[in-house]
């Protein structure tokens, strides 16, 4: 059987991977594609917590079920915002957004 | 089990790198994708079967389109030329594996790290728990309202943030 | 004897020993032998593909008043084969621009979407690739690989057309899937479980089309908008949009997303046998031969029936406007299927250990599709004043 260990280091190199592509990438887009890897980083390690550590009841899915509402809720938002910057400045790079910066 | 878990891991890893350094937004969308298939493999793998199918349901069938058509209405031309990385990605890089370094050192120090899993229960039907537990008041009614609330102000929020209410009525005038 | 009571057990025993007398190890003949089986489900499912084309021409050929394919072989059933050799011969075309990768695997995704459903298809007992109990989720999670293939596919093409008719189809497919998993919530509420299996065995005594009608018809109008077929095509509306988004494939690429299309309906009209009637039952003529193979022949009969119903539906009714098609979703189906959904929750929940449960959820379904005609009409009715009304005032304005 596989040790508790390989998913851990998984979901964590996984959510590195997505902390990268939110720090370094250019485009507003691809900074919610990372945020929704970080997001599955995690997902991950609540699904293996619940069947490593305590599989007799179903709290780590539950929680698991709430990230995806939430998930699903932040790109809903996130990408209306996007959709909207770009109508209104023509552009959707990240550095370009500073609007709020004198 | 083993080579399963590697097959997957190595997909999901894989094509979470290319989600983040892949030039067109489109195809980082597409290799979005792979990830979340490769996830709802591994869900597979650990007997959450429900999980998996709702990770496919949800994330491909919904956000990942999303995605595409957020993707699609936001660019200029079928080719995006532009550097995909701005200028501190080296220090970007470097904190990402500063923490990856960080949370292997912790969880190395953890003494569970190396448990294998129990097995499980025989005859039991996980859904039926979760179906239950997600509907009774003592244990996870409230979150569960919260989110479908949270769901509904979403909805309304995206609706009215990407509704082009202003320039509509300018366009009357 | 063993062998026709339950064949895929027995064959799979047989393989099985003969397998690991090689010195073969347990897990790869299992594996093996799993693969040979999904291998000859697949042939299966594309043979009959093969006869869907024909079938399919024939019968549009008699809704137009024509005679179809009939030169080739008896009745023409050999034309599909010509079909295929034409496919097959012709020019492989990759537009300039496209996106090659992507506009190659749009239709392997397509007709996998397909492919992949049958896996939980219960033929008859014992008769099945997987009981999974997490069925239905299942066919939601197919459908939107199905999706998936329909945008890689607009936007690979670099075609506006192709992106047009994409868009289309993502709208429609994703906005249609709510009302489906209403219905097929329903469903599971009725069986008390997702699993496929399950659900034909809960239809033992009486199968859920007379405990719910209304969500067979919300299910068959969401699968028909699913499936793209008439009067949702306006994913390849001709008229509008050339041929929507597999304008540019040519050859075999095309005549994979038309297979697939045929199997896919053919593969609902499956579903829709084994949600609403009960699978591979017909009146107890299921018990005339002691063996599955004669279920899922009856199963088979069923889903041929249902394709049939699908394909009377689309020579039958034309295309509706694509404003219209997203109006009757979000302002009519979903409420509906939501409202039919908590309806059913409670009368089960009042009836439930009642002999009444049978006629107190079919009279309520009754009773909810007659409110509903009601307010429909009262609304259309509302509608023709306020246009009237509208016009009165207008030439009232020019006399003056």
């Amino acid at each position: 059987m596989i040790p508790i260990s390989w998913y851990l280091i998984l979901a964590a190199a996984l959510f590195s991977i997505g902390l990268f592509g939110v720090l370094a990438r250019k485009n507003a887009v691809a900074i919610l594609l990372g945020v929704e890897l970080m997001l599955n980083a995690v997902n991950i390690n609540l699904v293996t917590f619940w069947r490593y550590n305590a599989p007799e009841t179903v709290t780590g899915q539950v929680f698991a079920i709430i990230v995806f509402a939430v998930a699903a809720a932040e790109v809903a938002v996130g990408l209306a915002l996007i959709i909207s910057i770009y109508r209104n400045r023509n552009t959707i790079v990240a550095d370009d957004l500073d609007m709020m910066k004198w | 089990m083993k080579i399963l878990f590697l097959i997957f891991a190595a997909i999901t890893l894989g094509s979470a790198f290319m989600v983040v350094t892949t030039k067109k937004m489109i195809h980082a969308a597409f290799w979005l994708i792979t990830t979340l298939f490769g996830v709802a493999a591994l869900y597979a793998l650990l007997n959450a079967g429900f999980m998996a199918m709702v990770q496919i349901v949800v994330y491909v069938g919904a956000i990942a389109i999303l995605f595409i058509f957020a993707i699609m209405l936001t660019r200029k031309e079928m080719l995006d030329s532009a550097a995909p990385l701005n200028k501190n990605w080296g220090i970007a890089a470097l904190f990402s594996l500063l923490s990856f370094a960080g949370l292997y050192t912790l969880l190395r120090n953890w003494t569970g790290f190396s448990n294998e899993a129990p097995e499980l229960a025989a005859g039991v039907d996980t859904i039926t728990e979760l179906g239950t537990a997600l509907v009774t008041p003592d244990a996870y009614l409230l979150p569960f309202e919260v989110a479908s609330v949270l769901l509904l102000a979403a909805l309304i929020g995206a609706v009215y943030v990407a509704n082009d209410a202003k320039n509509q009525q300018e366009a009357e005038k | 004897m063993e062998f026709w009571k339950d064949p895929i057990n027995t064959i799979f025993a047989s393989m099985m020993e003969s397998f690991t007398s090689g010195g073969m190890s347990d897990v790869l003949a299992r594996v093996l032998i799993y693969l040979i089986g999904i291998l000859l489900f697949v042939t299966f499912a594309m043979v009959l593909d093969i006869f869907l084309v024909w079938i399919e021409r024939k019968v549009v050929a008699r809704f137009q008043d024509r005679l179809g394919p009939n030169r080739i072989g008896p009745f023409g059933i050999f034309q599909p084969f010509a079909d295929i050799v034409k496919l097959l011969i012709k020019e492989d075309i990759t537009p300039v621009g496209a996106d090659v990768v992507m506009f190659n695997l749009a239709p392997i995704f397509s007709m996998m979407s397909v492919l992949l459903l049958w896996a939980i298809m219960p033929f008859a007992p014992n008769m099945f690739g997987v009981d999974l109990n997490v069925g239905m989720l299942y066919l939601v999670a197919a459908g939107s690989i199905g999706t998936l293939s329909v945008i890689m596919a607009g936007w690979a093409s670099n075609n506006k057309y192709a992106l047009l008719g994409a868009f289309r189809t993502v709208a429609q497919m994703v906005s249609y899937e709510i009302p489906m998993v209403a219905a097929l919530l329903v469903v599971t509420l009725l069986a008390g479980t997702m699993g496929a299996v399950g659900i034909v065995g809960a239809q033992e005594g009486v199968s859920f089309f007379w405990l719910s009608p209304l969500a067979f018809l919300i299910f068959l109008i969401s699968a028909i908008a699913e499936l793209g077929r008439s009067p949702f095509d306006l994913n390849e509306a001709e008229s509008e949009i050339v041929a929507g988004f597999h304008t540019e494939y040519t050859g075999m690429k095309f005549g994979l997303f038309y297979a697939g299309e045929l199997l896919h309906s053919f593969t609902f009209g499956g579903f829709i046998a084994l949600l609403f009637f009960g699978g591979h039952r017909l009146f107890g003529l299921e018990n005339l031969f002691p063996t599955p193979i004669w279920g899922a022949l009856i199963f088979i009969g069923k889903a041929i029936f249902f394709y049939w119903v699908i394909m009377w539906i689309k020579y039958t009714v034309p295309r509706i406007r694509v404003d219209h098609m997203l109006a009757f979703n979000w302002k009519f189906l979903t409420p509906l299927a939501f409202i039919l959904l908590m309806v059913t929750a409670l009368v089960g929940r009042l009836f439930l250990e009642s002999a009444w449960l049978v006629p107190a959820l079919f009279i309520s379904n009754i009773l909810l599709a007659w409110l509903t005609v009601e307010y429909l009409k009262s609304h259309a009715r509302k509608e023709r004043e306020k246009e009237e009304a509208s016009k009165q005032s207008a030439t009232l304005a020019e006399q003056h």
